[in-house]
């Protein structure tokens, strides 16, 4: 799927305007904790989270993410969005809950990621 | 000069090397060669803003240097949990990454204050993470089970009321 599905689908707000959304998403993971979210995640995935504190971009130094989902209409304060265009990472934000989310996401094919 | 040469009075402490690599890792602890590269950080006390910056950098100098992408992400993930646990629990310290040609060693000395029970917080689920912490998406109590998990050595020295000294050692191959 690509990220632009993932934007049309989710009736989301893309909140990095210079992100290529033409990029391949292969797998997603929603969760708001970080030590879940490293433990498990063992391929590149979309991340689906609540979470908008600088340490949910600092994440992508360490696993990679193919962007990430912010849901429950959460946006992130500007700095954090800054740091997420410096690693062209795509950030998106959608209305919808977690649960909403993934159904959504998962209904139109795109797979859990392999934990 | 790496940190560990600064704790050297008895503590409390905690010992993991993974299964079949005892012998190369007391070896490594014998003969404490040079490291070919040193990576040195400072991190403040809940500097939640620039906490992760030292697990990004080492692993990009790791990446440059050729190391394969699965042993990158062990590095990062173990590197990563414990500049957290030196944000969120302590107050501050420093880190050293020594890099070597078949393995990385990385070194954490906090601000203290240190720990009440190691073997406790070796324990997945159990946390003293307080609530600004956990509101960052923090506390889950799997830290130092994280840490773990990704090294193939993990020696922490705590005792409450002093400083905490973790180091971990992840080989290449």
């Amino acid at each position: 799927m690509k990220l632009k599905q993932v934007l049309e689908l989710l009736d989301g707000e893309l909140l990095t305007e210079e992100a290529d959304l033409e990029t391949e998403v292969s797998s997603a993971f929603g969760s708001d904790l970080i030590s879940d979210i490293l433990h498990l995640t063992k391929e590149p995935t979309l991340l689906l989270t609540g979470l908008t504190n600088p340490q949910i971009i600092r994440l992508a130094d360490m696993i990679d993410l193919f962007g990430i989902v912010f849901v429950r209409g959460k946006i992130p304060p500007k700095d954090v969005i800054d740091m997420a265009k410096e690693r062209d990472l795509p950030l998106l934000s959608t209305k919808y809950t977690m649960y909403k989310t993934s159904g959504i996401l998962y209904n139109a094919g795109l797979r859990s990621c392999k934990i | 000069m790496p940190v560990c040469e600064a704790v050297k009075f008895s503590m409390p402490e905690y010992w993991y090397i993974r299964e079949g690599y005892e012998e190369r890792t007391n070896s490594f602890f014998d003969k404490k060669p040079e490291p070919e590269l040193i990576k040195e950080y400072s991190l403040g006390e809940h500097d939640f803003v620039n906490a992760g910056n030292a697990s990004g950098d080492i692993k990009l100098s790791l990446k440059r240097l050729g190391v394969a992408p699965e042993v990158l992400r062990r590095v990062a993930i173990a590197a990563y949990e414990a500049e957290i646990n030196m944000t969120a629990h302590a107050k501050g310290g420093d880190i050293s990454g020594n890099i070597y040609a078949e393995l990385i060693h990385i070194e954490f000395l906090d601000h203290g204050p240190g720990m009440k029970d190691i073997e406790q917080a070796m324990i997945p689920g159990y946390s003293t993470a307080t609530e600004l912490v956990r509101e960052m998406g923090f506390g889950a109590g799997l830290g130092l089970p994280n840490i773990k998990k990704n090294a193939d050595v993990l020696h922490i020295e705590s005792e409450e009321g002093g400083q905490t000294f973790v180091e971990i050692l992840i080989y290449f191959e």
